[in-house]
């Protein structure tokens, strides 16, 4: 191979050294959990779920014991490499990680929030007969996550990527005897393997030009790439990014994915495996970075998302659905973000973490009140819980304020930057991304605001089997005080003296030179409040007195929204009935085509159909015959040979 | 040890078996049973030592043995092994014992003879060894058309629905691809210099149209075999019909003569016809993977549809082959093996299941993760394993066979690739029909239905499961063992990897 000269700055991991040599634990002490917990069976019954949380707390705490280790080295990497996984001719891939500062922050967010879904899931999962197995594909998920954002090379990523892509689907369609649990965990899986399949194409373009998939020489020959090639391959690597994250337009999957149970919501579809794609792109900024054209695209992708998931949240009445499209919504802002490059990578990392904790938080407030609630999603059936259910309340206040962007919770410090961020791009698309980040908050802060005020206040219109919604138990508000908590300091903890900026710095590079926005910076500040404001108040005074029990009838903008704004009509006219029809024809045509073709030519060669019959009659003393005709033939073409009949 | 004749015994040892099942008494089967699945684990033992045996970096064809047969025609019981003949026969010699632990009721439903059931099950293992052991052509050839036999009673005397038809189909079809190939044969040992010694006939000049005529004689009976699109209409109804044990060795190992045979024989043989044929053989495996899997989707049954399934498997094993990189080539080989054991157990848990239903329509199941979630969950492993999902073995070389064709054929590359998402809808859809969902009334009512794996079953899928997963996670020590093989054929065919191109150069090394 002949490697091209390194640049200056060019980009080289360390060796991982004492401690850190030791970071494979993260991933394997969750994968052997899993395994335990699988391979068990019912016997790992009563204990399962606290081995399950155990192993989560164990790798958390190691994350952070590996973080300090980072933060007191020079070059702020470590790199290791397990065995020899593939190798064949110049084809070389270790079963190799790499712990660095982007590594280190998903690794606390995964261990870290993860644990405190699991403690909620112990109660939340109580009275599910199949807790155990529930806690084995959780943390089987834990382990492909963490292979994800843990490996040094893409076919690592990929290995993860897939992993977490199955304990997803397992999760999604954990009910698999409600057959829209199973359909709905078959689509995400199928809709993720369209990404799949691209990200798995952009693989092999890295292995055919640069002859290599590891993370470091694949970023250092990104300069020697033709800017075509460059930009086939961020296409290919966007795809299967929008797949894992539920971007336009392999967005509908993510609220199907609520048919699994509400933690698995909170972690897999709304603070971790969801924000993958945002990993990919940032991991590769190299690549994202090399070409202007395929930054535009991520752009779009993020802007065109971010609106459409705050248009269909704001119709949806399914709490659970409103969350999920808030998801896609919240993650086209940071899609936004890594495409907008240069500093603004931090900003869309910064949004993801913060992200992480409101989401999870408002998540898993969801399921508290589900969980009072006999189990109803439907907003409308809900109305004045604020006096039933305080502390569910006020933690899901906290994560209403922090989403909407209200100074100084943590969605202001992370969302605002990177609206600021969109109106400085150099020509007048700062205009169109800018506003429509701007716009998307203050949809963003109607619909949430909608979703706050039927819950928690106005009439009660409950179903008539509630009588008294009882706050959940303690192992179920505990988590939901420390991501209230999350949800109100993180952002600011996260921006202080560009803390997380700079710690991020080795991965994503130098801000670079400041661009100066069409506005000042300021008067961004201003209106995103300003937006904010009136979004809320709309809704608030549209809802406070709460809203009817049956669906209503509704313009052509909302009717749209109520039907995903014609996104799955469109996928079900387009791939797939015309698919399902294929598969038919093709069936009929391969039972009376090619068959038939064959067999009529087989027929003819063993003169004509009857012959074919009596086979299958007498079909001992004809095949004797056939075995018999060709001994026959083979003897008789020898004979020619040895008389030079033939040579 | 090494001078040991480990492969003429590895032949010869499972027909010694099957004479002594076959004259047991009818009246104790059992016994029959016992005495088959011993005979089996010891041809694992010495199969297993062989392949510690084996030295990778050593010669091409290692353990050659070599007796007169036929003086006149200079035919000889020639036997040896490269790396890739090895791991097939590793993988017959762990499969037939779990096969036939698997099949241990399944003739008693049929009125003919139990002992000879497990007879035919040895001899079939004694002429698939045959097979891939041969360094002879024409004693490879006698092999490919012996093979045939025990199978064909295997399923037109024990299999099911339509199992005559079935098996006359199977029967016919391969003889017909089997008269092609003894055309070629002859004509090969006419222009070779009148030997059938396959390491002499490697170094013979053949005419450019006399090589491709032996090269089309040859492919078209490893393309029915393997079977390639369009031959392979003959699978579904065989696989469909046979038991499911035998349906196991039929796709996991029968099948992969044909793409042994055009690694063996077709590329060292005939390179520049090799070379010549290489678009179109590269086209029928990628519309073979589409189109198969489109109709795997599209399946009632369970056993045809993983039959089609397979047939989609043979496309990337096909374009794998003919991509001519080490890396698809290794990749192709690896398929072979993975796909037996993934595949194996597919057909296996099937077979389970339809044992237990008494029925392969998928919509008379319907909810039976209920009942037997242990099944169910084997099932879904099977599935997985089927569709490449990283962690188990078929993962490996699909990306290697993906990865390997697209550094010399992008377009052939891409639409492959695409089959990944039709895998996912065909796995998961049967998944989703068969164990997911309410549960089906009339399948409650069957009680059979109601009890998990017993022991017995747990014993025969757990092997596969374990190596599938290893061989996921640490594929080297049967990469390592394939490698130097396949890029011996490679040299034979005259090609090499091309370098990265980096820069968009595309820099052809050693043009």
């Amino acid at each position: 191979m002949n490697a091209p000269a390194e640049p200056a700055g060019a980009v080289a991991y360390a060796p991982a050294s004492g401690l850190l040599g030791s970071f494979w634990l993260l991933v394997a002490i969750p994968l052997a959990s899993a395994a335990i917990l699988l391979l068990l069976g019912r016997r790992a019954d009563r204990w399962g779920h606290w081995l399950g949380v155990a192993a989560i707390g164990a790798s958390f705490v190691l994350g952070l014991t590996y973080f300090f280790q980072l933060r007191g080295l020079e070059n702020k990497s470590a790199e290791l490499s397990l065995w020899d996984f593939i190798a064949v001719g110049d084809f070389k891939v270790d079963f190799g990680l790499l712990f660095d500062p982007l590594a280190a922050v998903f690794v606390l967010l995964i261990t870290g929030v993860g644990f405190l879904i699991h403690l909620y899931a112990v109660e939340y999962m109580a009275h599910d007969e199949g807790r155990r197995r529930f806690f084995g594909y959780f943390n089987l998920f834990v382990a492909a996550m963490l292979l994800l954002v843990l490996g040094n090379n893409y076919v690592m990523l990929y290995f993860g990527w897939e992993g977490v892509g199955l304990a997803s689907y397992l999760l999604i369609s954990f009910w698999y005897g409600r057959p829209s649990a199973a359909t709905a965990g078959k689509k995400a899986f199928l809709m993720n393997r369209v990404g799949d399949a691209g990200l798995a194409i952009g693989i092999f373009i890295m292995f055919a030009t640069l002859g290599t998939t590891q993370y470091d020489e694949v970023f250092n020959g990104v300069g020697s790439l033709t800017s075509t090639t460059v930009l086939v391959l961020g296409l290919l690597l966007l795809l299967g990014a929008a797949g894992k994250s539920g971007q336009f337009p392999l967005q509908a999957w993510l609220p199907d994915a609520m048919e699994g149970p509400t933690p698995v919501s909170a972690l897999i579809h709304a603070a971790t495996m969801v924000t993958a794609g945002v990993y990919l792109i940032a991991r590769s900024n190299p690549v994202f970075s090399a070409n202007s054209t395929l930054q535009l695209v991520v752009v779009s992708v993020g802007a065109l998302t971010l609106l459409l998931g705050c248009v269909i949240g704001a119709a949806k009445d399914d709490i659970k659905r409103v969350l999920a499209w808030s998801t896609v919504s919240q993650i086209g802002y940071m899609f936004l973000g890594v495409g907008l490059g240069g500093g603004a990578y931090a900003l869309a990392i910064i949004h993801l973490l913060a992200h992480g904790f409101f989401k999870a938080n408002m998540f898993l407030g969801a399921g508290s009140v589900m969980h009072g609630m006999h189990d109803q999603v439907d907003i409308r059936r809900f109305g004045g819980l604020s006096k039933y259910m305080k502390i569910t309340w006020i933690t899901f206040m906290m994560g209403w304020l922090a989403i909407i962007g209200l100074p100084p919770l943590s969605g202001y410090f992370s969302k605002e930057p990177i609206i600021a961020a969109a109106f400085s791009r150099d020509d007048w698309t700062a205009w169109l991304f800018g506003g429509a980040a701007l716009l998307g908050a203050g949809l963003t802060a109607f619909y949430m605001t909608r979703l706050f005020v039927l819950t928690f206040h106005g009439p009660k219109r409950w179903t008539e089997d509630i009588e008294h919604p009882h706050e959940s138990p303690k192992l179920m508000t505990i988590p939901l005080i420390l991501l209230a908590i999350g949800s109100v300091v993180a952002g600011g903890l996260m921006v202080w003296n560009d803390g997380l900026a700079s710690w991020l710095t080795p991965v994503l590079g130098e801000a670079g030179e400041e661009h100066h926005p069409v506005l000042s910076h300021t008067l961004i500040t201003i209106l995103s409040l300003v937006v904010t404001v009136a979004g809320a108040g709309l809704a608030w005074s549209l809802f406070r007195n709460g809203t009817a029990t049956e669906p209503q009838p509704a313009g052509v903008l909302v009717t749209a929204a109520r039907r995903n704004l014609y996104t799955d009509a469109f996928n079900e006219a387009v791939f797939e009935k015309p698919g399902i029809f294929l598969t038919r024809a093709l069936v009929f045509l391969d039972n009376r085509g090619v068959d038939g073709l064959v067999n009529g030519l087989a027929a003819a060669v063993g003169g004509g159909s009857g012959r074919l019959r009596r086979l299958q009659t007498g079909f001992v003393r004809s095949y004797a015959t056939s075995i018999l005709t060709g001994a026959l033939l083979v003897v008789a073409a020898f004979l020619a040979v040895q008389a030079g009949w033939l040579a | 040890m090494s001078n040991f004749p480990f492969l003429s015994v590895l032949t010869v040892a499972p027909l010694v078996g099957a004479l002594v099942v076959a004259v047991l008494p009818r009246r104790r089967p059992d016994l029959a049973k016992q005495v088959a699945f011993g005979w089996s684990l010891l041809v694992l033992a010495l199969s297993v030592v062989m392949w510690l045996e084996f030295s990778t970096g050593g010669e091409r064809l290692q353990f050659r043995e070599s007796y007169t047969w036929i003086p006149q025609w200079d035919a000889r019981f020639t036997f040896a092994a490269d790396g890739i003949a090895l791991v097939m026969l590793m993988l017959i010699a762990v499969l037939v014992p779990l096969v036939i632990l698997a099949s241990w009721h399944d003739a008693e439903s049929s009125k003919r003879s139990v002992p000879v059931y497990f007879a035919l099950l040895l001899v079939l293992e004694s002429t698939m060894i045959g097979v891939f052991a041969a360094a002879d052509v024409f004693l490879f050839y006698v092999f490919f058309e012996v093979m045939l036999v025990p199978m064909y009673f295997l399923i037109g005397s024990y299999g099911g629905h339509q199992r005559q038809y079935a098996a006359v189909k199977f029967f016919l079809y391969s003889l017909v691809g089997g008269l092609f190939m003894l055309a070629a044969v002859i004509g090969l040992w006419v222009v070779g210099g009148k030997t059938f010694d396959w390491q002499a006939l490697t170094q013979v000049d053949i005419s450019t149209g006399t090589e491709r005529w032996l090269f089309l004689g040859f492919f078209l009976a490893f393309a029915i075999k393997a079977p390639f699109f369009p031959f392979h209409t003959w699978l579904p109804d065989a696989g469909g019909a046979a038991p499911a044990g035998a349906a196991a060795l039929l796709v996991g190992v029968l099948d992969k003569v044909g793409t042994f045979g055009i690694l063996r024989y077709c590329l060292p043989l005939f390179p520049e016809a090799s070379k010549w044929f290489a678009p179109w053989a590269l086209a029928l495996g990628v519309i073979g993977i589409i189109y198969a899997a489109l109709l795997a989707v599209g399946q009632n049954d369970l056993k045809r549809l993983v039959s089609y399934t397979s047939i989609a498997h043979f496309g990337f094993i096909g374009v794998g082959i003919f991509a001519f990189t080490t890396q698809a080539g290794t990749g192709a080989v690896l398929y072979m093996l993975n796909h037996g054991l993934a595949t194996g157990l597919l057909f296996l848990v099937v077979g389970m299941l339809v044992a237990r239903r008494g029925s392969a329509l998928i919509s008379d199941f319907g909810g039976a993760g209920k009942l037997v979630p242990l099944l169910a969950g084997v099932l879904f492993f099977a599935g997985l394993a089927s569709l490449a999902l990283p962690g188990t073995a078929p993962f490996v070389s699909e990306f290697l066979v993906l990865i390997g064709t697209f550094t010399v054929n992008k377009p052939v590359a891409v639409i492959a690739t695409l089959g990944i998402i039709l895998a996912a809808a065909y796995v998961l859809w049967m998944v989703q029909r068969t164990t997911q969902g309410t549960l089906n009334p009339a399948l409650a009512e069957v009680e059979p239905m109601r009890r998990d794996l017993n022991l017995r079953e747990k014993v025969v899928v757990a092997p596969l499961i374990a190596l599938i997963v290893l061989l996921g996670f640490y594929p080297k020590p049967v990469t390592d063992v394939i490698n130097p093989a396949v890029r011996a054929t490679m040299e034979d065919v005259g090609r090499t990897d091309p370098a990265p191109e980096v820069g968009g150069v595309v820099q052809e090394a050693h043009r």
